[in-house]
């Protein structure tokens, strides 16, 4: 499957594709293959999305999972900080990305 | 330390309103990104990982107190309370937003600092000796020198757009604490046989995709023709650096194609025209510049003596201070490379401590250092114990420095986005296994550096022991060089073979350590070692 990503504008969080808006979570990523370029292209106009891109990603029993080590980082946030991570509490949220 | 002066801080808060305003079009959507993205970057604002990333300038890595305790309150207002020394003696902050990049420029602008030239293809931050000024083996203090390049090169219209980035280097002492000849212009100020005092050039060095040690062009330009001889030297790679393909375009690779002789043979006809221009700057300048890095008021009187009987004391001021200058003053090193720490990490709190630190033992000045340390270069050392102190109740006495434990390492995949490999985690894993005191003092000095990808922000190249994160089909692989040195002696690191997995390159490296301390003589280092006895020992024991 192909995801979509990128940064907020204004905060330069990671976000993804919802379908519908950006969200801070890779679980709520969704399937954008077939319009990709033309949501991106809206989503950049719009400034609601910065520096955006696609991404192959697999859907897995625990959810959407980036393809590459390097989206899955992004995806939750630095490995050596997990209390920067966007689940501090969760010391297994990090088993996944690496 | 250098003051700005009613230019330089209008300057400094010119751009900070321009670039206030150049955020807003962005926000409001009258600039698009690629309009927007040059802008922030000629102001140290990258878009990386997770986040924008500022970069600010530390010229030739020397602080105030006042200056260091706003890194601090910056890291605690804008970010996630901390930063990150760089290997360029700049800091760094990961986790920034767009919308507040234009107020941490303008509380930067209020301690005289910015983020100007840290980023894009313009002349960088001029780095220099962390020990400048009170080093006991320097010619002279080099910072007069960088700081006069620093203003030549601030906005220099000519080198605002270089074929790439440019990075230039000065010191004074015969010992290179700069990785002098790793830079675009490396310039160690010399004393020839007359007894003047002048700069010797070298040229075309750097690290990289293409690592090379800078040549020597000129052994002797006359100090007060510096500035005429850099602007020749850029003319020239402004004129013929390659703009056609990036990784071709450092001034290295044109000093490599066209040949040291032809390249020199240019700049010096450059430098003869120039010097019929009158470009110097008037040596009255000079003479503003050099009493803001006069010595400080030393105590005369102060005692030389130091008590060592706390041992763990001693072990620091055996491993992190060297000799100062004045009788009864130290140099003093605060490692940021605690085992299982994130190498050049502080807090915002251990931030400010330095700061006041400094303010009270060390005549208000701080660096940073190259290999991503804080250095209190005048500690009288009747203060040390209770320095030290302090330092350990914050957890900054680790006592590593020059040491297996005291690794560079560049943010890597855990940050940034051009990184192939995570850095930081091979780092912490090679600290750990190393921890014990024992051991990291009879290893003794072993300058291990890592860099997350081929761009070398690690300095990988250089050191005794160096390691190169790459993706190979998506998996994180880890390239094992040996040899490397940034000292005096330069010299560039070989690969050994095969790469590893994470856990297998920390095994490597524990097994070119054990293979240095069977096989070392007397007084060998491990890089002695190993341009002793070759390559071929250290693969068996590796690969065997």
């Amino acid at each position: 499957m192909k995801i979509l990503t990128g940064n907020d504008l204004k905060t330069g969080a990671v976000i993804w594709w919802d379908g519908q808006a950006w969200s801070l979570h890779i679980e709520d990523a969704v399937d954008a293959t077939e319009h990709a370029d033309e949501i991106l292209a809206r989503e950049e106009a719009a400034r609601h999305v910065n520096s955006s891109y696609v991404v192959d990603a697999t859907q897995t029993p625990e959810g959407v999972r980036p393809n590459h080590i390097k989206e899955r980082i992004r995806a939750l946030g630095p490995t050596v900080r997990p209390d920067l991570t966007l689940k501090p509490a969760d010391p297994s949220a990090l088993n996944w990305v690496i | 330390m250098y003051k700005y002066d009613s230019y330089d801080q209008e300057m400094v808060d010119v751009r900070v309103e321009e670039f206030r305003d150049q955020t807003r079009r962005r926000l409001d959507g009258t600039l698009a990104e690629e309009n927007f993205r040059p802008l922030r970057l000629q102001n140290g604002l990258y878009l990386q990982l997770h986040a924008y990333m500022l970069r600010v300038a530390v010229p030739y890595g020397t602080l105030s107190s006042a200056q260091m305790r706003m890194l601090g309150d910056i890291a605690d207002k804008y970010d996630r309370g901390y930063g990150h020394f760089t290997t360029r003696q700049n800091i760094q902050y990961n986790w920034i937003k767009l919308e507040e990049a234009p107020d941490i420029l303008a509380d930067l602008a209020t301690v005289e600092m910015h983020a100007i030239q840290t980023s894009g293809n313009c002349i960088r931050n001029i780095s220099s000796d962390q020990y400048a000024g009170a080093a006991a083996d320097e010619l002279i203090d080099p910072r007069p020198y960088a700081e006069l390049l620093r203003q030549w090169s601030s906005f220099h219209p000519e080198f605002l757009h270089l074929p790439r980035k440019f990075k230039i280097a000065v010191i004074a002492s015969k010992t290179d604490r700069a990785a002098m000849r790793l830079h675009d212009i490396g310039i160690e100020i010399v004393k020839n046989d007359a007894g003047e005092i002048g700069c010797a050039f070298y040229v075309g060095g750097g690290m990289g995709r293409t690592p090379m040690i800078a040549p020597l062009i000129n052994p002797f330009v006359p100090l007060d023709q510096l500035i005429t001889y850099s602007e020749a030297c850029l003319r020239v790679y402004n004129r013929y650096g390659r703009r056609d393909n990036k990784y071709k375009a450092r001034i290295k690779i044109l000093v490599h194609e066209m040949g040291k002789d032809e390249y020199t043979r240019q700049v010096e006809e450059e430098f003869a025209h120039l010097l019929t221009q009158g470009i110097e700057p008037p040596i009255a300048e000079l003479e503003r510049i050099i009493p803001h890095f006069a010595d400080p008021a030393f105590d005369a009187a102060t005692s030389d003596d130091l008590d060592l009987s706390d041992p763990d004391f001693k072990l620091w001021v055996d491993n992190n201070t060297v000799a100062h200058k004045a009788k009864g003053y130290v140099i003093a090193t605060v490692s940021l490379k605690p085992v299982g720490g994130i190498p050049g990490d502080a807090s915002a709190d251990q931030i400010r401590l330095m700061a006041d630190l400094a303010r009270d033992y060390s005549f208000d000045e701080l660096r940073v250092t190259h290999a991503q340390n804080i250095v209190f270069p005048h500690v009288k050392k009747a203060d040390l114990y209770t320095v030290w102190q302090k330092l350990d109740a914050a957890g900054l006495s680790t006592a590593n420095l020059d040491t297996i434990g005291d690794i560079i390492a560049c943010p890597g995949l855990d940050y940034c986005s051009l990184a192939n490999a995570r850095s930081i985690p091979v780092a912490q894993k090679i600290a750990e296994r190393f921890k014990a005191q024992d051991r990291l003092d009879t290893i003794g000095e072993l300058k291990l550096k890592i860099s997350g990808c081929i761009n070398a922000c690690g300095h990988h190249h250089a050191g005794h022991i160096g390691i190169l994160g790459v993706d190979r089909k998506g998996v994180e692989n880890y390239q094992l060089s040996l040899g490397g040195s940034e000292g005096a002696d330069t010299s560039l690191g070989t690969i050994t073979g095969p790469g590893f997995s994470e856990d297998g390159v920390v095994d490597a490296v524990e097994k070119a350590t054990n293979l240095y301390l069977a096989q070392r003589q007397e007084g060998e280092r491990f890089l002695d070692t190993y341009r002793r006895i070759g390559m071929a020992p250290f693969k068996e024991a590796i690969y065997g």
